[in-house]
């Protein structure tokens, strides 16, 4: 598709804006004018993204496209429409207050660089909600919820943008000469880049501090802030080094089937459990011997059950083989249990309780005293003359289970240990094999 | 052929299947395995997955990334559908098609984030301020999953709004023997997205026209606030009516295009089992086991839970006097069945200790 691009000799449409007189907010759009004009930009490239607030209504005078949405999230927007467009040019209009709800967007923005622009219109209070206190109303300042004086020290967003990686980082006032260029400046730059731009608040702010044109320079001197360019750095966009990290990922995934070649002679549904610790290979196990079923044409269905963390706690595998198609079930009283710790065993106490003579329980020698009416089977490694390692006794285990349950043949498990553990799997299934006595 | 995996894995399929090209989201159990499989998956296909610094960032994104161009799916939990909440009425106001995943865990609050529940059936209908009308589906198997999710982004761009996908821990990290020939062909569609003139339109009210935009060559707008047509803030009475009315017109007034339920009748029955998401299973498998035994019965599972598929389920309803509704929270769609069901008994089964309804809890009130 080609688009002819006209460049505008203003991007403001004939509407006026609405700010009270004195105030900073049309200033700076009119820069912001100037700056796009001197960049002969397609105003339909140009997406000028407001948040909430007097600043927030600034795209209205744009014949640009344009962005208003929620308080605060201006720049997470923006972010999206560049990296699913890079090409497009993206300029954030928020206030002070938008920095304050939106801070964490800000910090995240600038250590992601995507390209975009922020413009923050920075008048020190909410203007239009009444005059309240912001995140940047200096320490002292009169507010209309600072009556005694602001107790909270200012953020100073430049440092916090800066520190934090982004690319080019600007204080000024919106009475400043250069802005025009500044704001081209970064437009131009490739990462992201904030203007923090100071102004007067006429209906509020002003009268309450007395604060003038000259009051904007003293307060940035007295809180020890700096203006001019404050941090410029070279940086790689974040979408062009999304691009670069994609390139190298492959092939998308596809579905890895699993063939029938075997028969299991299973002719009603069996629920096995294996209860054991975290870490220890329970789900891996429990899975391959449901893969193993499905090797043999059975339908297998696995849940698990597991603290919030990782490698500590409890780990219990659910594994339903059938003849037939089933959705994933509650197993409230297994047909086969496969006992491997302690943790596991303080999540079965009630399972081991409900089970009677015809059920089964699979379990180490430390466990064979367990409470519970089924039959119980024993197995100890130690029998074996090989090495059985802890995170192999799962599957050591279940081995034992599936053979005395006449679950799956033992081709089938051997045929479902492929992958990067085959060599540990086979030897644990090898060592029940042994050992099913 | 059959393969063994689970619903996450299907929901990242059917979306790339679908044409998503845009993916944002925050860790969170039981939703992070689709943020995996997305920030895995999705450059490879030229599209881009972005993990955001919360939340809310995350759907921000998305509904940006839209407006260039993008198909975007987010994907979260119970406890950030509450952080969505604003940015979801963002999106109804400003007429953006997105999916968004809820794999439901165990609430309220952080609840219980390794266990299944069906908790936040009415949190999504009702989750932000204003209570527009918004669509949801919700899977009841590995195959729904997939194919469901891809309708999910066919009727996001058909209504131009959100669409959920409403899942749960189980679905979406059970795994499940899938028969392959289960997975419909899904292709992805075409967006007609028109270009210059008024991004939005009213008239007729429940017309929906194509989204406008970003880098088409015509300058376009967008807003979350009340608009004109032309997305201008706009206080005049007539025109806001105008747009609220479309926005519940262009979901309301085509119920007909959305509402899916199967439903599995036997005419001698007089009772209805009525189910949804996980819950799906067990109902279907109660079923077959009256009927096993000798007793008809009869089946819904609801695909579509918003707009409550009232045509659909009204027909499902005729013959029986009674119907039986599980679900693992305290009740929340039966009181929108007992809305519809005509005076019919309306029997609830809650579940809300954390563990699944088997099919012989549902057959003890079914029977």
């Amino acid at each position: 598709m080609s688009v002819t691009i006209t460049p505008l000799d203003s991007f403001r449409n004939d509407t006026p804006y609405p700010f009270c007189p004195g105030c900073g907010h049309g200033s700076i759009l009119d820069t912001l004018n100037e700056a796009l004009g001197m960049m002969k930009l397609d105003p339909a490239e140009v997406v000028i993204v407001s948040d909430i607030g007097c600043a927030g209504l600034s795209d209205q005078y744009f014949k640009t496209s344009a962005f208003h949405g929620l308080h605060g999230r201006s720049v997470t927007y923006a972010t999206g429409i560049k990296l699913a467009r890079p090409e497009l040019t993206v300029v954030v209009i928020m206030g002070d207050g938008g920095t304050g709800i939106g801070g964490t967007h800000l910090i995240n923005a600038a250590r992601r660089n995507a390209g975009i622009t922020v413009l923050v219109f920075n008048n020190l209070n909410f203007g239009m909600t009444g005059g309240q206190h912001s995140t940047t109303t200096p320490e002292g300042s009169i507010t209309s919820t600072t009556p005694g004086g602001n107790l909270e020290h200012p953020l100073d967003i430049c440092a916090t943008v800066g520190v934090n990686g982004a690319g080019y980082v600007h204080r000024g006032t919106s009475f400043d000469k250069d802005l025009a260029d500044r704001m081209v400046d970064a437009i131009r730059h490739p990462g992201f880049a904030l203007l923090d731009i100071w102004e007067l608040c006429t209906a509020y702010f002003v009268p309450m501090n007395k604060l003038g044109r000259k009051g904007l320079d003293t307060t940035i001197d007295r809180l020890g802030f700096e203006q001019g360019v404050l941090y410029e750095r070279e940086v790689v966009e974040y979408s062009v080094a999304y691009r670069e990290a994609a390139a190298g990922l492959g092939e998308r995934r596809v579905p890895v089937p699993i063939p029938v070649e075997f028969d299991s002679g299973l002719e009603s549904s069996v629920s096995i459990v294996v209860a054991g610790s975290a870490g220890a290979k329970v789900r891996s196990a429990a899975r391959l011997v449901a893969e193993s079923g499905m090797r043999s044409g059975l339908w297998a269905t696995l849940r698990g059950d597991y603290p919030v963390t990782v490698k500590t706690g409890h780990s219990v595998t659910s594994v339903v083989l059938s003849p037939v198609e089933i959705p994933p079930v509650v197993v409230g009283v297994p047909d086969l249990l496969v006992l491997v710790s302690q943790d596991g065993l303080k999540k079965v106490g009630g399972m081991l309780a409900g089970m009677g003579p015809q059920q089964l329980v699979v379990t180490l020698p430390e466990f064979a005293a367990v409470e519970t009416e089924a039959q119980v089977v024993v197995v100890d490694p130690r029998d074996w003359e090989g090495r059985i390692p802890k995170v192999q006794l799962s599957l050591m285990l279940l081995t034992v289970a599936s053979i005395r349950a006449g679950l799956v043949p033992i081709e089938a498990l051997r045929a479902a240990s492929t992958g990067p553990f085959e060599t540990e799997n086979l030897n644990a299934i090898e060592a029940g094999l042994a050992l099913v006595g | 052929m059959r393969e063994f995996t689970d619903g996450a894995t299907a929901i990242v399929r059917g979306a790339l299947d679908a044409g998503c090209s845009f993916f944002a989201g925050y860790p969170i159990t039981p939703a992070s395995a689709i943020l995996m499989q997305m920030m895995r998956e999705l450059p490879k296909t030229g599209g881009m997955a972005v993990q955001g610094e919360d939340e809310i960032a995350s759907i921000g994104m998305c509904i940006g990334a839209t407006l260039s161009g993008a198909r975007a799916m987010t994907a979260t939990s119970g406890p950030g559908i509450s952080l969505y909440s604003e940015n979801i009425g963002l999106a109804i106001m400003g007429e953006v098609p997105l999916v968004i995943v809820d794999v439901q865990r165990l609430g309220p609050s952080t609840g219980a984030a390794t266990t299944v529940s069906q908790g936040d059936v009415q949190f999504v209908r009702w989750g932000t301020g204003g209570g527009y009308p918004i669509i949801a589906l919700a899977p009841s198997t590995v195959a729904e999953s997939y194919w469901l999710t891809a309708k999910a982004f066919e009727l996001a761009e058909r209504f131009r709004c959100p669409v959920f996908l409403v899942t749960d821990k189980e679905l979406a990290m059970s795994l499940t023997t899938v028969d392959m020939a289960a997975y419909p062909n899904v292709a992805a569609a075409e967006r007609n997205t028109g270009s210059g003139g008024s991004p939005y339109t009213y008239e007729p009210r429940d017309e929906v026209f194509p989204l406008h935009e970003y880098g088409r060559g015509e300058p376009v707008r967008f807003t979350g606030s009340t608009h004109n047509q032309d997305a201008y803030l706009t206080k005049d009475g007539p025109t806001i009516d105008a747009l609220n009315q479309h926005l519940i017109a262009k979901i309301e007034d085509h119920r007909d295009e959305i509402e899916l339920v199967e439903a599995d009748i036997d005419e001698k029955a007089t009772t209805l089992i009525l189910g949804y998401g996980v819950t799906g299973g067990a109902v279907r498998a109660a079923v077959a086991r009256a009927r096993a035994a000798g007793e008809p019965m009869s089946g819904a599972v609801v695909q579509s839970l918003w707009p409550i598929p009232e045509t659909a389920l009204g027909v499902a309803m005729e013959g029986v006097t009674r119907v039986v509704v599980p679900e693992l929270n305290p009740g929340l769609y039966r009181r929108e069945i007992d809305r519809i069901a005509g005076g019919r008994e309306v029997v609830g089964i809650e579940r809300i200790d954390g563990d699944l309804i088997s099919p012989e809890q549902i057959l003890e009130v079914a029977r």
